[in-house]
């Protein structure tokens, strides 16, 4: 006879070797999914839904416009009209887009470093008055929907364009602007969590020295803190990545400012074959998930911090 | 010199002071920010849900002109089509709890299972984590590719296991029959629910992982000792841990939840009863061309969340006295 805890924790480890398998599955397998369907041509997808590797040639002639880079070959032509991934990056203009999204992503990125390293600094060293209050706003921030806040700064962009003549939809560095309402705040959550780990008595040893707070700041925090703002700087960067409502809020009436979410957004048509949606959303998908594996270590961490809203 | 310098012509200011004053300087750039693109527009929108103003009129028309302030817009908001505005709200907590309890078993589910070593167990949880990291527009277009009636992989594979192939995302309600009687599901909701339990599971299964690590082994080890089974572990041990990051977790989600925009909007539109209030929001402002009311609606929205999570906290901060 088996005694309970025998069968229980045998029904466990088969349950768990099951789940496992379900969960790579569910996770994996859509972008599995995404990867075969943008290889092959839309053709060949229509007639069989469920092939699940794409043909030798299919791949072969997807990347066959690789080889054109570097000699014109008279077939060349021919591979480049058969390339879904030529089509999306050329005919539907996503290099354009690849160029605004890497802008708006590096600049929200230097933005956010650069206001929220010297107030997550005062917030967690320096004594002032509303300094409760500010630490507790910046989080309430977070919890708002962006859909609220879009709104009225819609409308006050149309008025500005009126009443000034500057024209801040379709402009990127002003959607850049906006972009900080949802990064400052995980920026100076996640460096506030971080600052006091750092020993006071090395910054007041630096003060004795006769250095003032700013270079405090610039010779001993940042430096100390460098895994952190690394932290902060690539969630930064993947918000500002992925981020949709406010590009299509104030970038749609202006296509050679549309950044990648939006561009393949605007693809989403009868008119355009689905697997060139999948070569797009491979485009945009893979940088991230390139990042990710470099830094899964700092990312993980920082997701517990509480730091990224989905 | 340079103390001297900066205060000339008044006392040498006290160090306390001195420091208040750096520190507003550090974090002026941010309150300049917040006050910009949040607190402004917060206040904005109060302000233009009280006015009447059409899409069209609002290059011209005086937005600052009190003496039309009016209620009529959330009337509006409220009355149209029928009350419909209540089968939105009612569809946008359906959605938002929905999500967020499936969410939540779902990561629990999965830190239960990777809790422990196994070979490639890294890799796993890099796998998991997928969903949630890459982004929105590129996953909701793989679903709803997955789910097209004609070529999508999930509907021809269903299709031979015996299920018809359906529009999932733009059907209403598909009747099911149990025992002769007849239940119309909420497909497209429904599916939109399980969209949103697979995209972020992986932030509950990450906060649970974490917790689960934090558990004593000396705990497991006393209670198999005294005769618990794994099961009788789990419950009486495991779960009893859990409670407190499930109640943060809940709450998170819920809020995120109630606010998304991207993921109906990309999926479907907010067709066949999935619209909810963020998607309401914009229907209002770019379908129908009506700033006043789709402001009144994203000032119900923000008052209802306010009023829900306060609720929430009340009874949860009970909960734990």
């Amino acid at each position: 006879m088996w005694s309970r805890e025998t069968i229980e924790w045998r029904l466990w480890r088969v349950f768990r070797v099951l789940s496992i398998l379900f969960f790579v599955v569910i996770t994996a397998f859509p972008f599995y999914w995404m990867l075969n369907l943008s290889f092959r041509p839309f053709g060949d997808v229509l007639l069989n839904p469920l092939r699940w590797v794409p043909r030798i040639e299919d791949i072969r002639a997807a990347l066959a416009p690789i080889g054109c880079i570097w000699h014109t070959a008279p077939q060349c032509e021919a591979a480049i009209r058969n390339s879904s991934y030529v089509a999306v990056l050329v005919e539907y203009g996503f290099l354009t887009y690849i160029r605004n999204s890497t802008i708006v992503s590096l600049l929200t990125v230097t933005l956010t470093l650069l206001f929220a390293i010297p107030g997550a600094y005062a917030v967690t060293r320096l004594d002032f008055r509303g300094r409760n209050t500010l630490s507790w706003g910046i989080l309430l921030i977070y919890m708002f929907p962006a859909i609220v806040l879009g709104i009225p700064l819609f409308v006050f962009f149309v008025r500005i364009q009126h009443a000034l003549g500057i024209r801040l939809r379709g402009n990127l560095y002003a959607v850049t602007v906006i972009y900080l309402a949802s990064t400052l705040p995980v920026a100076l959550y996640m460096l506030r969590s971080y600052f006091p780990t750092i020993p006071r008595d090395l910054e007041e040893a630096a003060l004795i020295d006769g250095c003032n707070r700013l270079e405090v700041i610039w010779r001993i925090t940042i430096p100390l803190a460098v895994p952190a703002i690394a932290t902060v700087a690539l969630y930064t960067f993947m918000i500002a990545w992925n981020e949709f409502l406010y590009a299509l809020l104030f970038l749609v009436e202006h296509q050679p400012a549309w950044t990648l979410p939006l561009g393949l957004q605007q693809l989403d048509s009868q008119e355009v074959p689905r697997t060139f949606l999948m070569a797009g959303s491979v485009i945009i998908t893979v940088p991230i998930i390139v990042i990710f594996f470099f830094f899964e270590r700092f990312l993980t961490r920082g997701l517990t911090a509480g730091a990224v809203k989905g | 010199m340079n103390e001297r310098w900066m205060w000339k012509g008044r006392r040498p200011r006290s160090l306390k002071a001195q420091e208040a004053r750096l520190a507003y300087m550090l974090v002026a750039p941010t309150v300049f920010i917040v006050l910009l693109i949040v607190i402004f527009p917060m206040i904005w929108n109060v302000i233009l849900s009280l006015e009447p103003i059409r899409l069209a009129d609002l290059p011209r028309v005086n937005l600052l002109d009190f003496h039309h302030f009016t209620l009529r817009n959330y009337h509006r908001a409220i009355t149209a089509r029928g009350g419909y505005f209540w089968k939105v709200l009612v569809v946008t907590f359906e959605y938002t709890i929905g999500s967020t309890i499936l969410a939540l078993l779902m990561g629990l589910w999965a830190a239960l299972i990777v809790r422990d070593a196994f070979p490639g167990r890294n890799i796993v949880r890099g796998f998991l984590l997928f969903p949630y990291i890459a982004p929105v527009v590129s996953v909701a277009f793989i679903w709803k590719l997955m789910l097209d009636k004609n070529i999508g992989v999930i509907t021809l594979l269903l299709a031979r296991l015996g299920i018809p192939p359906i529009s999932y995302l733009t059907t209403r309600s598909y009747p099911i029959h149990i025992f002769g009687l007849e239940i119309g599901v909420p497909l497209a909701l429904v599916t939109v629910i399980l969209f949103e339990a697979w995209r972020y599971f992986p932030f509950a299964f990450l906060f649970f992982l974490a917790r689960l690590q934090a558990v004593p082994e000396d705990l497991y080890e006393a209670a198999a000792v005294d005769g618990a089974s794994p099961l009788q572990r789990f419950w009486y041990i495991t779960l009893p841990q859990l409670y407190a990051v499930a109640g943060t977790l809940f709450l998170l989600r819920f809020i995120w939840t109630f606010n998304k925009f991207d993921d109906i909007f990309l999926l479907n539109g907010g067709a066949a009863g999935t619209e909810v209030l963020a998607v309401q929001i914009y229907n209002w402002l770019f379908a129908r061309r009506n700033v006043g009311v789709s402001s009144a609606v994203a000032v119900i929205m923000a008052l209802v969340l306010g009023v829900v999570v306060f609720i929430y906290l009340r009874w949860f901060v009970q909960e734990e006295e």
